[in-house]
């Protein structure tokens, strides 16, 4: 009743062909997006912001980017740290170097960039599959964070090794650096957010997806029907790379402002954005989104929870943590594989009917 | 001869030993993958948890202590004992035998036919909470583990081969510990293959890691084996966790270990037993010797982070298998 299909027509190829086909949903879409563009910057406090919106919709990114790759293509990449890094690295270079480029433009070249690096460590994924992929990605993860760590020029010769962001404006408003306002940088990322999503969406229900998933379901028949693996997985490795790049170029330069890569990009990062797409859902756009802001607001809640009021110790807090999250990915592998993203389409069928189930 | 030629012998006697330290936790991720096709991410939790109780045994420490104490308002620590090595040992086992039941109670048991992925996944989210779990139970200061096993340089082997090289060289250099860690991984791996060919329940667990429905089939409890193999793979742990444990300390840091073993399961195959030892030589060698030879003079060091995937990711490339790996056959 509240949700519902019946009666929604459609004459033309365009219009059934469109991103979002069902009216309901369309309109959903409208108010959500003009509630966080609009609504968004004037109810949000700083502490929000900063605790759990920022991080949410760069993680968002990131977690779409590795979904492309592990939930629609079948590749389990243990990378994302070291692809992050590539990310935030990139746009640090191309900041110092041409302080004169819009910071929008050295974002999406830093995504650019981390994308041929994820073609170069795509390329083993021909010949070796499963496990020994995942395993053989963990060879990008700690190769990437000793190069960035060894390598002065990476890091400009500064005698930290951190990397900082320089103040960078866009429409004459600072974005980054010191006196960065957090509004900005939170219209700035839900951009960007907004742009990758709609992209993302439409690749994956477009032929790259058909052939993502196929290669995913089984990529001997894939290849017997004509898929040609070598194109179908390397132009996965890249453009999961590309969002995993931007969302690392977004967390160093608008989130962070400095990083040192084996704290910041460690092998922690690879993991809890695997976490959110196994808890978001497996193929599923709506699945990243749902997992990324399920590990972020656990976290401050659990948190708030023991620390604030239990007042237990913080390390004990973060050791519950740590038994919390494991357990949780456990139940839910066992109850729901396929994660948060099925459980709102239940919800969907459920609505169909609701409240006149017969 | 000089003694750098002779430091580079040293340089890769240290890699054979280093290697026998990573084969003793790749041990453990063959055998629960040879019986159940479970990659098992947690190997390397599982080897810190159990340097944890054996700690937490040894030394009578309460359970949960902290936990205790941070919601009650007591001030309890320990039970005021010192047990023996021994017995500790014993303890120690029984927990992780208790650990591969609840396992395979409440994990495994439900995701029997999922994918393998799946399964993988599972065992981090198992290794994750493994990790909360020890550190709330015994505390994540670092603990001292002593178990008796001689530590330092070996004296003997010092003294007897300075003679080799010039004034500047002063004989190898090679921790006790090291060779105790030989010595144990030669008798663990020899206990493996007796158990595993003259035992009934070593021939039960082939056939099921040849053939699940048919060893079903024949009467064979899936069930069963496979709390077997996580006991043993428990045992296998506890023993990696104790060689590590008296190298380096009890700490968070232990059961990253498991990262250290992934390279060798790759090289050596994820089915082989002695796969897994040979992989872990060729790659505790390969990276000290890469860092002895290039990685300190020329590249900055610390390549030992890296190189063992980069070697392993290499060698898949052209046998996607691993060295002793069954080869992979696909069928539509």
């Amino acid at each position: 009743m509240l949700y519902r299909e019946a009666g929604d027509f459609k004459t033309s190829y365009a219009k059934d062909q469109q991103t979002f086909p069902i009216l309901f949903d369309r309109w959903g879409y409208f108010i959500m997006l003009a509630l966080a563009f609009i609504v968004g910057p004037m109810i949000i406090n700083d502490y929000w912001l900063n605790a759990v919106v920022l991080p949410f919709l760069i993680y968002s990114i990131a977690a779409l980017g590795l979904n492309i790759l592990t939930g629609y293509c079948g590749q389990v990449s243990l990378g994302t740290g070291g692809f992050m890094a590539v990310g935030a690295y990139a746009s640090y270079k191309l900041m110092t170097s041409f302080p004169d480029l819009n910071i929008a433009i050295v974002i999406i070249l830093s995504g650019g960039v981390t994308a041929l690096v994820g073609i170069l460590f795509g390329l083993p994924s021909l010949r070796i599959k499963g496990f020994y992929l995942a395993v053989a990605t963990l060879a990008a993860q700690f190769f990437l964070v000793w190069l960035f760590n060894k390598v002065p020029w990476f890091y400009n010769y500064s005698a930290s090794g951190q990397i900082s962001a320089p103040e960078r404006t866009i429409f004459g408003y600072a974005i980054s650096g010191a006196n960065a306002l957090p509004h900005i940088s939170y219209l700035f990322c839900l951009t960007f957010v907004v742009i990758l999503a709609w992209g993302a969406r439409n690749l994956t229900r477009g032929v790259n997806g058909r052939k993502w998933m196929a290669i995913r379901d089984m990529d001997i028949a894939a290849e017997i029907i004509g898929v040609n693996p070598l194109k179908t997985k390397l132009t996965a490795f890249a453009i999961s790379s590309f969002y995993i790049g931007i969302a690392g170029a977004l967390l160093f330069a608008v989130y962070l402002g400095a990083a040192e890569v084996g704290e910041a990009f460690g092998i922690t990062k690879s993991f809890l954005v695997l976490f959110m797409i196994i808890i978001g859902g497996l193929g599923s756009i709506f699945g990243s989104f749902a997992g990324a802001a399920f590990m972020i607001l656990m976290p401050v809640l659990l948190k708030n929870i023991f620390v604030g009021q239990m007042g237990w110790p913080t390390d004990l807090a973060a050791h519950m943590e740590f038994v919390i999250v494991g357990g949780l990915i456990m139940v839910f592998l066992i109850l729901e594989p396929h994660g948060l993203a099925a459980l709102w389409r239940t919800a969907k069928e459920k609505l169909r009917l609701w409240p006149f189930p017969h | 001869m000089s003694a750098n030629f002779y430091y580079g012998i040293e340089v890769f006697l240290n890699g054979l030993m280093a290697g026998v330290m990573y084969s003793l936790v790749a041990l453990g991720f063959v055998l629960i993958f040879k019986a159940s096709g479970i990659f098992n991410y947690a190997q390397g939790v599982m080897a810190l948890f159990a340097a944890l109780c054996l700690v937490g045994f040894q030394s009578g420490q309460i359970p949960f202590a902290h936990v205790i104490n941070a919601t009650f308002g007591t001030e309890i620590h320990h039970f005021g004992w010192h047990m023996p090595a021994l017995l500790a040992i014993v303890c120690t086992l029984m927990m992780m035998i208790l650990f591969a039941f609840l396992v395979e109670k409440f994990v495994l048991k439900h995701l029997v036919n999922q994918e393998p992925i799946i399964l993988f996944m599972a065992t981090i989210g198992l290794a994750y909470f493994m990790e909360g779990f020890g550190d709330l139970m015994w505390g994540s200061d670092i603990k001292k583990l002593d178990v008796g096993i001689p530590q330092g340089g070996n004296l003997w082997l010092e003294e007897n081969t300075a003679f080799l090289g010039g004034d500047d060289f002063y004989g190898f250099y090679i921790d006790n510990l090291d060779i105790w860690a030989t010595i144990f991984a030669a008798i663990l791996v020899t206990a493996l293959i007796l158990f595993s060919q003259y035992t009934k329940t070593g021939r039960a667990l082939r056939a099921v890691a040849d053939d699940h429905q048919a060893a079903l089939s024949v009467g064979i409890s899936l069930r069963a084996i496979w709390v077997i193999v996580w006991s043993i793979a428990g045992f296998v742990a506890l023993v990696a966790g104790i060689m590590w444990g008296s190298k380096s300390g009890v700490q968070f840091s232990l059961s990253l270990i498991a990262l250290k073993a992934l390279p060798v399961l790759m090289l050596g195959g994820f089915t082989s037993i002695p796969g897994a030892i040979i992989g872990g030589l060729i790659i505790g060698v390969g990276e000290k010797m890469f860092e002895f030879l290039i990685g300190a003079p020329f590249l900055g060091g610390a390549t030992e982070n890296w190189f063992a995937y980069m070697l392993a990711l290499l060698f898949l490339v052209f046998r996607p298998q691993g060295l002793f790996g069954e080869k992979i056959i696909e069928r539509v």
